[in-house]
């Protein structure tokens, strides 16, 4: 690699380069300004609305505050109560607390990774639409007094009751599995975006904290998430087609919901979490003016809670009688938790000890944060203790623990990035003296609210409850707590209106204006190219140890300082050192992202009313999309193999398999879509152990059919790494044959899957045994009808010359999907076949 | 041939420890849970409490060993951090302590983990 210094000649002028770049990187004008995909704008529009939904949530709590600050108070009815704070609790954790981290990510990680885009723009930007319908629908349904009025967790029997729940639970349930849609579309651009596209040099070590935190994060939504997909398509299944999975009448168990609710509902409180954590780790650095001290140490922390998150969900369960010995181990796991975050704020205190802390409204909102987070953290070891949740559980005492650990851990942090982070987006700083006055009011109206919902909890106040009767002792309790959730809401609106307010007449500040020593403060408010030139890397505070680097990047002496050929552009590195691989056409402005989620949106909204035709249509319509998304934007051979990007170097700018961002989406999607597959086959197990005959005497799917199809998913399996392999060879007659003929395998062993339950004549309305195979079955042969689109796509591409040897994306990415779809095959159909005649 | 790589080349070594501690944890609820909701009995319970010991020992000592790959990687504690140099050896130097870091909160998990096997004798629904 050479040196900055050696490139001295380019055959174009500056001038012209920054305009190829601003041509290349342009927004739309008009109406088509909302077909942009560029991450600084999806990142803000993703902020914006999803703080949007937390004001609207904020609202929803202050009416909640409201009926209950005197006793048998009428402002609200009960029905109307039980919808808002269903609704609170549903919109701030899936339409604020996640995605305001997806959003921050994508605005922030392509310049602080020296990147000009993520890898895919266009899922950014699909995510993004998925999640503005899906939140729309679920929070409009309130005006239609048709909300979700059962708990944010929707614990049936309650919530798969139709006479008490109506369509409130659809919509919960279809809302939000869209919006997890979009969740896991973030989850696999902020993982190939940070494995695969950080500037050369930033090696492993020398990453961002923020950017190890949200590759966590984004690993711990891949498998926390599908959980819950799994769940909500059980329980999609049971309200609309009154498949028993929760009824224990006819052999479920309303249990198994909890489990799935709740092996992705611990996770999420650390998803929420950690990119909190992962801003302050940003923000303390710099106003200590000093590197961070333990930078392994929050990495140990990050990965480690991000594991044992995961052993932590039955804590939510300690009073549904489960054995106590299984409580203990979950009482373990949730002590053993603190470690890990006690360790991150030892790490920060350690760092503004060593350094000379310079005050600032980021800092206050940082710090406050953490002293509302620790005493939140402290009444979670206590609760995490069996017996004091025994006593604890239901009641105020846990509201308060845990909004002391999400607006400590969570929203504080979160405003003290946007004071930070403000003059990124308008070049400007926020006002020192009203956020001061916001922290203030924050501060103290969350605590006014908060602490004495404790006392409350302790003498016996149940949550929930839409009244209380006067002489019981939660009176005054109750009515400090609405005077403080008011104050509270007044910073807020502090802080809102501090956003809003017209700037122009405020003059532009300086470009690092807290002179922080991370790569994002580089970029150009103006600008849409995210950074001018890819630099290379030697530091951790590029800003602070590398001199002249911005004077370098902004005269464009590094990588692809232009767009001659006229397309957008950025660097694939290698995982661990960031040696560049591959110059990476990323996608441009497209309508086709908004026409997907929009028909997706069609799908999910539709099926909640069950009108089926519309449903199909909708369907049909996303295929259609999605097939010209790809057909258009992805894996398009090149005009030529390799292409100078600058200082001497050149690179390829078509790979394909493990080296290509295509080929780690895929497999992370893989991963996401096991997971949720993993959920199912629990299901089955779960009841396997409840029951002591869980056929209860039904006939099964039987032994032949089970095999048969194994026998012609595995040979479709195989007749696609032939095809794979004779592609290679440059035999494309050979390769289409062979598609073909796993193509027709594929149909037939989903026939055969599906022949089974058939022909014994399995009713899965009659009883869960039937109900759960059929499940595991649809699940199998839905995914084989993808495979054989994917078939069918990839015979089309070969034909029209864009999948060829040389150029094999498309081809090499489908066996990916093959190779899952085979252990799903085995899984199931082992599961069902051979499970009932071995036990 | 040596039985250990010398460097590690990946990743995924980092979390080598971690999912061992998600396996062992996932070893002794579901042994427990499934026992407990077929209805087994004591003599078959403390035979559980004596194979589940016998996993954790198995855990400790596979993450024993990830601890020192780790500590060998990171040159046995010759230099300190940050390790933040420009360089390889850097980097492999950051891997290897953040790996110990992690084997050692593993391992302390895991013991967290199977100390209620010590303290509990049968189901108690």
């Amino acid at each position: 690699m050479s040196s900055v210094e050696d490139r001295d000649q380019t055959p174009i002028s500056t001038d012209e380069e920054e305009r190829q770049l601003r041509a290349v990187w342009a927004n739309p004008s008009g109406w088509r300004y909302w077909t942009s995909v560029n991450n600084t704008q999806i990142g803000l529009w993703y902020a914006a609305t999803a703080f949007l939904f937390m004001l609207f949530a904020g609202v929803l709590a202050l009416l909640v505050r409201a009926q209950l600050a005197v006793p048998e108070n009428d402002l609200l009815s009960a029905d109307f109560f039980n919808q808002a704070f269903t609704l609170h609790g549903t919109v701030m954790m899936f339409l604020f607390a996640v995605p305001i981290f997806e959003a921050v990510a994508i605005f922030l990680l392509p310049p602080m990774l020296g990147a000009r885009e993520l890898p895919f723009p266009r899922l950014s930007a699909f995510g993004f639409w998925s999640f503005l319908l899906g939140g729309v629908f679920v929070c409009g349904s309130i005006f239609f007094d048709a909300a979700p009025n059962t708990g944010w967790f929707m614990y049936p029997p309650l919530a798969t009751d139709k006479q008490y729940s109506g369509i409130g639970a659809d919509i919960w349930l279809l809302g939000l599995s869209f919006i997890e849609v979009a969740s896991i579309a973030a989850a696999v651009e902020l993982i190939v975006g940070i494995m695969k596209c950080r500037a050369p040099g930033m090696r492993i070590n020398m990453m961002p904290l923020f950017a190890w935190y949200l590759l966590i994060v984004a690993g711990m939504i891949l498998f926390a998430f599908p959980p819950l997909i799994a769940g909500d398509i059980l329980f999609e299944m049971e309200r609309m087609f009154d498949w028993p999975f929760f009824d224990a009448g006819r052999g479920g168990d309303p249990l198994l919901w909890q489990h799935l609710f709740w092996i992705f509902g611990h996770p999420e409180v650390y998803i929420i979490f950690l990119p909190a954590i992962a801003l302050m780790a940003m923000i303390v650095p710099t106003f200590a003016q000093r590197p961070i001290i333990g930078y392994s140490w929050i990495v140990l922390a990050a990965v480690g809670t991000g594991f044992l998150s995961f052993g932590l969900w039955v804590h939510h369960m300690f009073t549904t009688g489960l054995p106590q010995i299984s409580l203990a181990f979950f009482s373990a796991a949730s002590e053993a938790v603190a470690i890990p975050t006690g360790v991150q704020i030892f790490v920060f205190i350690a760092t503004m000890l060593a350094g000379r802390v310079i005050p600032s409204v980021p800092m206050l909102f940082g710090g406050g944060g953490l002293v509302i987070f620790v005493v939140g953290g402290l009444t979670g070891v206590m609760v995490a203790l069996v017996p004091i949740d025994w006593q604890a559980h239901d009641t105020y005492f846990i509201v308060a623990h845990l909004h002391y650990v999400l607006i400590g851990g969570m929203l504080f942090p979160v405003v003290a990035g946007i004071y930070y982070y403000y003059p990124l987006i308008n070049a400007r700083k926020l006002s020192d003296r009203m956020g001061k006055i916001a922290f203030w009011l924050m501060f103290s109206g969350f605590n006014i609210a908060f602490f004495p919902m404790h006392f409350a909890g302790l003498r016996g106040m149940p949550r929930r409850v839409f009244t209380y009767p006067a002489d019981v002792g939660w009176d005054w309790f109750n009515m400090i707590s609405t005077v403080g959730a008011f104050v509270f809401a007044t910073g807020i609106a502090i802080v809102v209106v501090d956003v809003l307010r017209p700037k122009h007449r405020q003059p532009k500040g300086e470009a690092n204006p807290w002179n922080a020593g991370t790569l994002e403060w580089i970029s150009e408010p103006e600008e849409n190219w995210g950074v001018r030139s890819i630099p290379i890397i030697k530091s951790r505070y590029p800003l602070w140890d590398q001199p002249g680097l911005r004077d370098d990047i902004a005269k464009g002496r590094f990588y692809l300082p232009g767009a001659v050929e006229g397309y957008r552009e950025t660097l694939v590195t290698s995982v661990l050192d960031a040696e560049p691989i591959q110059c990476l056409r990323v996608g441009g402005t497209s309508y086709l992202t908004i026409l997907s989620a929009m028909a997706l949106g069609g799908v999910f909204v539709a099926i909640t009313f069950h009108w089926w035709i519309i449903t199909a249509l909708c369907a049909a319509a996303f295929l259609a999309f999605v097939i010209g998304w790809l057909w258009t934007g992805t894996a398009i051979p090149p005009e030529k193999a390799e292409k100078d990007v600058g200082l001497g170097l050149s690179l390829p700018l078509y790979v394909s398999g493990p080296a290509s961002v295509g080929w780690w989406a895929m497999f992370i999607t893989l991963v996401g879509d096991g997971t949720a597959f993993g959920s199912l086959v629990f299901g089955y197990f779960f009841y396997w152990t409840i029951h002591d005959d869980f056929t209860a005497g039904l006939a099964g799917p039987g032994l032949k059919w089970p095999l048969v199809a194994l026998g012609l998913f595995a040979s479709a399996w195989i007749a696609m790494v032939a095809a794979r392999s004779v592609n290679r060879g440059h035999r494309t007659r050979d390769m289409r044959v062979l598609v073909l003929c796993a193509l027709m395998l594929t149909l037939l062993g989903g026939a055969a899957a599906l022949a089974g339950p058939l022909l014994t004549q399995m009713d899965p309305t009659e009883h869960v045994y039937p109900a759960i195979v059929w499940v595991l079955v649809l699940w199998l042969v839905s995914h084989a009808a993808v495979g054989v689109v994917m078939q069918l796509y990839c015979l089309a591409r070969s034909f029209f010359g864009r999948l060829t040897a040389t150029h094999d994306i498309d081809l090499v990415n489908v066996v990916l999907y093959w190779h899952f779809l085979t252990i799903t095959a085995l899984t199931t159909l082992g599961v069902i076949g051979l499970f009932p005649a071995m036990r | 041939m040596r039985i250990f790589p010398r460097d590690l080349e990946t990743l995924w070594t980092l979390f080598t420890a971690p999912v061992v501690w998600a396996v062992h944890f996932l070893a002794c609820y579901l042994t427990v849970a499934i026992h407990c909701a077929k209805g087994g009995g004591e003599r078959q319970f403390a035979m559980l409490q004596f194979v589940l010991g016998g996993v954790t020992l198995a855990a400790l000592a596979t993450i024993a060993i990830s601890a020192f790959l780790a500590w060998r990687q990171w040159g046995f504690g010759t230099t300190d951090p940050p390790h933040d140099d420009p360089t390889e050896e850097a980097r492999k130097l950051f891997q290897g302590f953040a790996t110990l870091l992690l084997s050692a909160l593993s391992f302390v998990a895991v013991l967290f983990v199977a100390t209620p096997l010590l303290a509990i004798d049968g189901c108690f629904s």
